[in-house]
């Protein structure tokens, strides 16, 4: 389990004013400060340490993979041994086409698969060959995969961690 | 919808390290040869166009002190629009996608604390009369954290 870092108000209150994004104006960090009633030195002070301690993971752009036209993108989910699991997490997650992947619990009979990653193609033709990749260095050890492709998105509204 | 040879460098260069300091777009736009304003009006158009989700802090959830979770249900094409609508309506629920598979609707869920999580999975099932299949993650492996454009 990751530790829970103790946040004091005024922190929850920077995150509820920043979770949804960052002022686009020349002095951001001043602008959420004014509407807390407090100063931009604080912020950024608390921004700093909420960085250093892993509460927030970075600051920056989050492209959208959809509209960036990278038409093929998968979930692809495999099967492999638990004892491998942590080994080629870490070196499929470190492929440039793989934005995440996570281990997560198997659900046997129904659900075998226990390793996830997002993978990402321009096509669905490049997106297989990136899929073949993963399952030529995972050899012997993949023992079932299947992509899901997305086919709607019902709902996107985000996460809203604090209220 | 065209992306530009300087739109693109913004999002190579820009999915990490954003400063805190007084004037962060200027620094990063020096970084890039242009000028602060024309930063700020391309950041603007390409959250517009939707070729950017968000710009900003990302927080990490449990470290925050609440319960993410991504779950599954297997639902048949002649339910889905109901299951939908029934799954949607759950605050907690911060992104839903159907998939071309049995196991049909993938949902993400966010709670204040960890324990709401199964709470909601079992709300979810009362009111839908699905099993909800909750796969919080056990491991995250997340060293591709750039994405080339």
């Amino acid at each position: 389990m990751s530790d829970v870092v103790k946040l004091d108000e005024l922190d929850r209150r920077i995150v509820v004013a920043t979770q949804a994004g960052l002022p686009l104006v020349a002095e951001p960090y001043q602008q959420v400060a004014r509407a807390l009633g407090t100063t931009a030195e604080e912020v950024m002070q608390r921004m700093q340490r909420m960085l250093e301690s892993g509460i927030i993971r970075r600051i920056g752009a989050v492209p959208n993979h959809y509209t960036l036209g990278f038409r093929g993108n998968g979930m692809t989910v495999w099967d492999v041994p638990d004892e491998k699991v942590v080994e080629y997490g870490e070196k499929i997650g470190a492929l440039d086409f793989v934005s995440h992947a996570y281990h997560r619990p198997r659900f046997l009979p129904e659900w075998r698969y226990n390793l996830f990653a997002m993978v990402h193609g321009t096509d669905r033709d490049e997106l297989q060959h990136k899929i073949d990749a993963i399952a030529g260095l995972l050899g012997a050890d993949n023992r079932a995969h299947e992509v899901l492709f997305s086919t709607r998105i019902l709902k996107k509204t985000g996460l809203r961690l604090v209220s | 919808m065209a992306m530009d040879k300087i739109d693109r460098a913004i999002i190579n260069n820009l999915q990490g390290g954003f400063p805190i300091c007084d004037h962060p777009y200027a620094v990063v736009a020096q970084q890039l040869g242009i000028d602060e304003p024309e930063l700020l009006q391309r950041l603007q158009r390409m959250l517009e166009r939707k070729q950017l989700s968000r710009f900003g802090p990302m927080y990490h959830a449990e470290r925050l002190g609440g319960g993410l979770s991504l779950c599954a249900m297997r639902v048949p094409e002649s339910d889905f629009e109901r299951v939908a609508e029934q799954v949607n309506a759950f605050p907690e629920v911060a992104h839903n996608y159907a998939r071309d598979h049995e196991f049909s609707m993938w949902f993400v869920l966010g709670t204040e604390t960890p324990e709401r999580i199964e709470a909601a999975c079992r709300e979810i099932e009362q009111a839908t009369g699905y099993k909800v299949y909750n796969m919080p993650k056990k491991q995250e492996f997340f060293v591709g954290l750039r994405f080339e454009v």
